[in-house]
């Protein structure tokens, strides 16, 4: 179940908690994972630990060159077409909807929604051609539920979920699958800085009564890019302890 | 018939699976040939690999029936 041997991935982001163990899972699995991120150092030391099957292609998904180039160089790497994309890359500029600037709407926007788009529409003539292809899109419960401080964030997750929906219809009939994974509170460098009354909060609203941890979400990303799920399309996996059940 | 309507015919055949009497010059992809909106784009691809030439999106538009795909590609290799 779930082998991978022979494909190829890219996971934008793969820097963070989320996208260095989904790249993990894939490349145990036994797939050739390209890791994109801004943070070159990092990345090369998630390489190194995944090993031989793991190669580096640093890039900035807010620049609007590096998005463009990003499939292409990373087929470059890989040293053969993309079968498997995952758009988990993501920033946040928090702010109450009041007080949220412009260019923190636009930054979120471009980073979360735009980029992955563009990286998905990049990847579709080869999976075209070889009748193949799985795009996973990390989005967020946030994007189907909202949170207070982030609208900007919660747009650019919503809009990934129907952008999702609309190329999933228009590429099934050629054995490509695009679906989002939804995280809902998972242990990250990003979820350790909440305080300890946050976090309680947190935890009350959570039926499992604990944050998620990456495998989990790992798990999630593995099954859709596997051929066992070649029926599942158009679709959002929520991961997130039966925090919203929808 | 030129080299590049033959090959361009055979493109079709293949891609679409219709039969090779159908694809006359005036067919059209879409009201003719049984193509949807997604297969247009297809054999603009495969028109590109295999005259080895680029298609742009907006000239790829005009592209509506047989002819019009041998038309561009003569146009484009002369």
């Amino acid at each position: 179940m779930f082998d991978l041997a022979g494909k190829t991935a890219l996971v934008t982001g793969a820097t963070g908690g989320i996208g260095g163990e989904i790249a993990k899972v894939l490349a145990q699995a036994g797939a050739k994972v390209a890791l994109s991120g801004t943070r070159a150092e990092r990345l090369e030391a998630v390489a190194a630990e995944i090993g031989e099957n793991a190669v580096v292609v640093p890039a900035n998904l807010s620049d609007t060159e590096s998005v463009d180039g990003l499939i292409k160089a990373a087929e470059e790497a890989l040293g053969g077409q993309l079968d498997i994309l995952v758009n988990n890359a993501g920033i946040t500029r928090d702010q109450l909807a009041m007080r949220l600037k412009d260019e923190d709407w636009q930054a979120v926007l471009d980073v979360n929604l735009t980029s992955a788009f563009k990286l998905a529409r990049n990847s579709l003539r080869g999976m075209m051609k070889r009748r193949h292809g799985r795009v996973i899109n990390i989005t967020s419960i946030v994007g189907v539920t909202g949170n207070p401080g982030q609208a900007n964030y919660a747009a650019a997750k919503a809009g990934m979920i129907g952008w999702s929906k609309s190329m999933a219809q228009e590429v099934a009939a050629r054995g490509i699958t695009i679906n989002c994974v939804a995280p809902g509170f998972i242990t990250t460098a990003m979820t350790e800085e909440l305080g300890d009354a946050q976090k309680e909060k947190l935890l009350a609203g959570i039926p499992a009564g604990r944050m998620g941890d990456s495998k989990e979400i790992a798990a999630a990303v593995l099954f859709l890019a596997s051929d066992e799920a070649s029926y599942v399309t158009g679709q959002t996996l929520h991961v997130n302890g039966g925090m919203a059940m929808i | 018939m030129s080299d590049v309507a033959d090959r361009v015919k055979k493109i079709v055949v293949e891609h679409l699976g219709v039969e090779e009497d159908k694809v006359t010059e005036n067919a059209s992809f879409i009201d003719d040939l049984g193509a949807d909106s997604l297969d247009t784009v297809e054999l603009v691809m495969a028109f590109e690999e295999e005259f080895g030439c680029e298609i742009p999106d907006d000239a790829a538009e005009k592209i509506l029936t047989v002819k019009d795909a041998i038309d561009f590609i003569e146009k484009a290799n002369s």
